[in-house]
């Protein structure tokens, strides 16, 4: 198999937590922020229209609380990242310093921006994520080492178990995550599928 | 064995397997703009990549323009600017062909891809906006993608994907008066839920179905990805195939015949199986309104703002914040609810026959004072189409302001915006908080027509009421 990054077996830092259900792409990057030709600086801006007021004033949002600075862990709740298909979202939350997500369930093309960036993204029933959110909240300290072989989170002796898609698991574990290597790699059977479709050479 | 389309295109256009659940899959058509497509064609570069079939790919600029003096050039917004630049300067190195400012053919991409005949039946299209999936509407496979696979199907025309599970939509019944295509789909979302369509692809059928003229059929597959369904789509049948003869890029007369059978081969078979199926019975629906900040959050406009306390645990949640956002209150009628601004336009609602639709309900009669009204035909072919019909005058004698094609205020990249808290019937596809341009801002998605009936109320209102 051909590999275009890193294998990412593990993620280890503190979290934080961003609670909701539906938290779509808009709310996480606005579309104002699009307006760009390179993703640079996106980190800053996100969730900027919930971290900070019509006066640009921070507002109480976990990523503004000095408790959880440095977290590079995410854990939300169900369907996060529905909408638009902007990879600005993914792209900011990772400039941000996050490295891997955990939720009750993502919107799918959001799951496939993220795995494109190498992102992990963990899920686990709404009891387990809201238990870690609990955990987090009340010890912001705490690190976890979240095993993507083993499909585990480790906090100190506690152990979780966590799910993540076959696809995302064998591609962050192979370095594939990263496609276009793999997908380069098998241009005589493209242009064999090119011949064969009846609307284009076939 | 019997297939149904979805996995009859799949198989038809799968390249290899990846892994074990992932599969190499080839892209038919292409579309691109200037929002998701700067990096990627970026990172072709950067790696001395060429795109792989050029003749694939199309490309137009839909989403920053702005809806007025939009050929004055530059741009007052100067990122708006680099962006359309990046785009010309991108599809004349790599030989795309390009709708720009210069075109007729310049529009949303959703609405161009159709109208000129480029969406077929039984092609995998993908493009870097998640209302790909309108193209399903001919019986095509089609993705709304993030720009890394953007960049992977340029340099490749394939990308990495999972195959979908599919869950057969039948819709029956009479359809009522004043009742439309977004009516069905708001229906369709608020029971199945936002994310009930998370790892489904969507087949619509039934006799509604059938009975719905393509424009219609393509503003339920473009929400689709709103109940969380990546892919949505309609078996093609005679009302299709009539749609596509004499389009600029359908086949020709001399293909045409030939291409059918290839079309009438991909649909569905009659016995093929189904990952999951839904049943909805139209005939007593009414027009749908959504209340909140998801476009599941719909209900009747005839009906009250439902109460917190009724609704299940996931629901709740969200449900206490789009109360909070909109500062509507439980139980309370949405009907008679003032509004600041109505909207009309979008890849959801910004055809032809939206425009037909809501011309026909404001005739002879005036927008509220006070409400600002807008109508941005989704093609400059809707627009000149539109204009042929004298649309326009009906609009503008209304009160409505006639604007030049685009995205507008579905999600306000451009100067179109909401201020402040103000509320605004909607006909496009998203309520969610900030989504047309003001944080406070708040939505009300609904049909084209109810849109107008808004306008011309001043306020929430049933169409069916001027009808």
């Amino acid at each position: 198999m051909t590999s275009n990054g890193a294998r990412i077996n593990h993620i280890a830092g503190t979290a934080v937590p961003v609670i909701g259900n539906d938290i779509d792409t808009d709310r996480i990057i606005p579309a104002r922020f699009l307006r760009c030709v390179t993703f640079e600086g996106l980190g800053e801006q996100v969730f900027r229209d919930e971290r900070f007021d019509e006066q640009d004033n921070p507002v109480d949002h976990p990523l503004n609380d000095p408790r959880f600075s440095g977290a590079s862990i995410l854990i939300v709740n169900a369907n996060f990242g529905c909408g638009s298909s902007r990879e600005h979202a993914p792209q900011a939350i990772m400039r941000y310093g996050i490295r891997a997500i955990i939720g009750e369930s993502f919107a799918e093309i959001f799951a496939g921006n993220c795995l494109s960036l190498g992102i992990p993204t963990f899920t686990a029933d709404q009891a387990t994520v809201r238990d870690l959110q609990t955990r987090i909240t009340n010890h912001p300290d705490t690190v976890l080492y979240l095993d993507i072989e083993q499909l585990t989170a480790t906090m100190g002796t506690t152990t979780v178990t966590l799910a993540m898609s076959k696809t995302t698991q064998s591609a962050l574990v192979s370095g594939t995550w990263d496609s276009l290597e793999q997908l380069l790699a098998n241009e005589a059977a493209i242009d064999a599928v090119y011949d064969r479709i009846p609307y284009l050479g076939g | 064995m019997a297939r149904n389309l979805f996995n009859k295109v799949w198989d038809l256009h799968k390249v290899a397997s990846l892994s074990e659940t992932h599969d190499q899959l080839f892209i038919g058509l292409h579309l691109v703009h200037e929002v998701t497509s700067p990096q990627a064609f970026a990172a072709l570069k950067e790696r001395g990549l060429r795109v792989k079939y050029p003749q694939c790919t199309v490309a137009t600029v839909d989403h920053i323009v702005p809806t007025q003096s939009q050929m004055i050039r530059p741009y007052r917004d100067g990122l708006a600017e680099e962006m359309l630049q990046a785009l010309e300067e991108s599809t004349r190195e790599f030989g795309i062909r390009f709708f720009g400012l210069d075109s007729e053919r310049q529009g949303i991409v959703h609405i161009i891809g159709p109208e000129n005949g480029l969406t077929q039946p039984g092609m995998t299209i993908a493009c870097g906006d998640s209302h790909t999936s309108t193209h399903g509407a001919f019986g095509a496979i089609a993705f709304g993608i993030g720009t890394s696979q953007v960049r992977d199907v340029l340099a490749t025309q394939t990308m990495a994907l999972e195959r979908l599970r599919v869950r057969r939509i039948e819709v029956t019944g009479k359809r009522g008066p004043g009742v439309f295509a977004k009516d069905i789909i708001l229906k369709i979302i608020a029971e199945l839920g936002v994310k009930g369509g998370i790892g489904y692809a969507y087949e619509y059928g039934g006799e509604v179905l059938s009975a719905l003229s393509m424009e219609e059929r393509m503003t339920i597959c473009n929400m689709s990805i709103e109940g969380g369904a990546r892919a949505g789509y309609v078996n093609p049948d005679e009302t299709t195939f009539n749609y596509l003869e004499g389009k600029p890029f359908a086949p020709p007369p001399e293909r045409f015949s030939d291409m059918k059978k290839f079309w009438q081969s991909m649909a569905s078979d009659l016995d093929c199986p189904y990952d999951d199926s839904y049943h909805l019975d139209i005939s007593s629906l009414a027009p749908m309104v959504t209340w909140g900040i998801t476009p599941g959050q719909a209900i009747e406009v005839d009906k009250p703002l439902p109460r917190l306390a009724e609704m299940s645990e996931s629901d709740k949640e969200i449900g206490a914040k789009a109360y909070e956002h909109t500062g509507f209150s439980e139980g309370a009628m949405l009907l008679g609810r003032p509004i600041d601004v109505a909207f009309i336009g979008s890849c959801t609602n910004g055809r032809i026959s939206d425009l037909r639709s809501a011309a026909a309900v404001i005739q002879g009669r005036r927008v509220k004072n006070g409400v600002q009204a807008l109508v941005v035909p989704g093609s400059r072919q809707v627009k000149m189409q539109a204009e042929a019909e004298g649309l326009d005058t009906i609009f503008t004698e209304a009160g409505f302001q006639w604007r030049e094609a685009g995205c507008s205020m579905c999600l306000a990249m451009n100067p179109d915006k909401l201020q402040g808290n103000q509320i605004c019937a909607s006909s496009s596809n998203r309520n969610f908080i900030g989504r047309q341009g003001s944080a406070k801002g708040r939505t009300l998605l609904m049909s084209p027509a109810m849109v107008a009936a808004a306008a011309l109320e001043g306020a929430v209102a049933d169409v069916r009421t001027l009808l």
